[in-house]
């Protein structure tokens, strides 16, 4: 009875968390993003008895996928260990925007830029970057681990990841300007006078 | 009582996200509020990150494609049981 009862809190939880769960595998990449969410959802089920409150199976089932797709980038020898994180040259999206103003009549350029990404552009931005920054960037800023849970996850120490964060974040603003431009997408915006933007409030 | 340098538009940027993230230490954080309080351009920066940050977390969804959703689903309602007893190891 017990067993049944599970059963369906499981299955109830597993398809909740379907979509996230997904998403999270397409964004952290290098592996095939529906096999990673079938082996997930195997363990999860192996190890139910060790979640003891529903409320955190949405951070337990992604701890889960990132622990297993961790385990099979170190496998293929694709996981980037303790690479010395590269120099990257200071990069402002800020000014950038500020000093090549790409939509002149435009009197809130800095938020009408960032509207005219969608889910797709900002999910190639991502991923363009190498990995060693998409990871942290990904469990950090979309999936909310916060920073040591980040270098739990991926094995590194705190201080790697902190760095891997920081140049992370300048590279994505760095490829979301050579994106609009590259795509396009700054001039698109230019000529739609209404530009009507959506609300990006975390 | 140590005097510290205030910091510059080059520091406070560094630091704007480790702000927003709770992660800097009450002397950044008094350093950088001291900047904040009178570099207006700063300040934008600081209002862009929060965008920034914010779309990072709301317009990065992939969704779930028709045929991968139904074995997906497929996949849930033949799991077993879950396992009983305590977990191995
Ligand atoms: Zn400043």
């Amino acid at each position: 009875m017990l067993g049944v009862d599970e059963r369906t809190e499981l299955q109830r939880l597993c398809r909740q968390e379907l979509p996230g769960l997904y998403s999270l595998a397409r964004r952290l990449g290098g592996v095939d993003a529906e096999e990673l969410v079938q082996d997930t959802l195997e363990r999860a089920c192996r190890s139910f008895r060790s979640l003891r409150d529903p409320q955190a199976a949405c951070k337990w089932l992604r701890t889960i996928l990132t622990n297993l797709w961790r385990d099979r980038m170190r496998r293929d020898g694709r996981l980037p260990d303790e690479v010395p994180v590269e120099d990257e040259r200071d990069f402002s999206l800020y000014r950038t925007l500020e000093e090549e103003d790409p939509l002149p009549y435009s009197d809130t350029l800095h938020v009408d830029f960032l509207g005219a990404f969608s889910e797709h552009d900002v999910h190639v931005v991502l991923e363009r970057l190498p990995l060693r920054y998409r990871a942290p960037l990904v469990l950090r800023y979309i999936e909310g681990f916060d920073a040591t849970e980040v270098a739990t996850l991926l094995d590194l120490p705190d201080g790697t990841v902190m760095s891997q964060l920081h140049r992370g974040r300048q590279r994505f603003e760095r490829e979301l300007w050579s994106y609009a431009r590259e795509s396009g997408l700054v001039d698109g915006l230019a000529m739609t006078a209404d530009g009507a933007t959506e609300g990006t409030n975390a | 009582m140590t005097v510290h340098e205030p910091i510059g538009c080059h520091e406070a940027v560094a630091h704007l996200w480790e702000m927003l993230d709770g992660q800097l230490d009450e002397l950044d954080q008094r350093l950088l509020d001291r900047h904040l309080a009178w570099c207006l351009r700063c300040c934008g920066e600081l209002a862009f990150a929060r965008e920034l940050r914010g779309m990072l977390r709301a317009r990065s969804e992939a969704p779930v494609p028709d045929d991968v959703l139904r074995r997906l689903e497929t996949f849930i309602d033949d799991l077993p049981a879950p396992a009983t007893g305590e977990a191995p190891g």
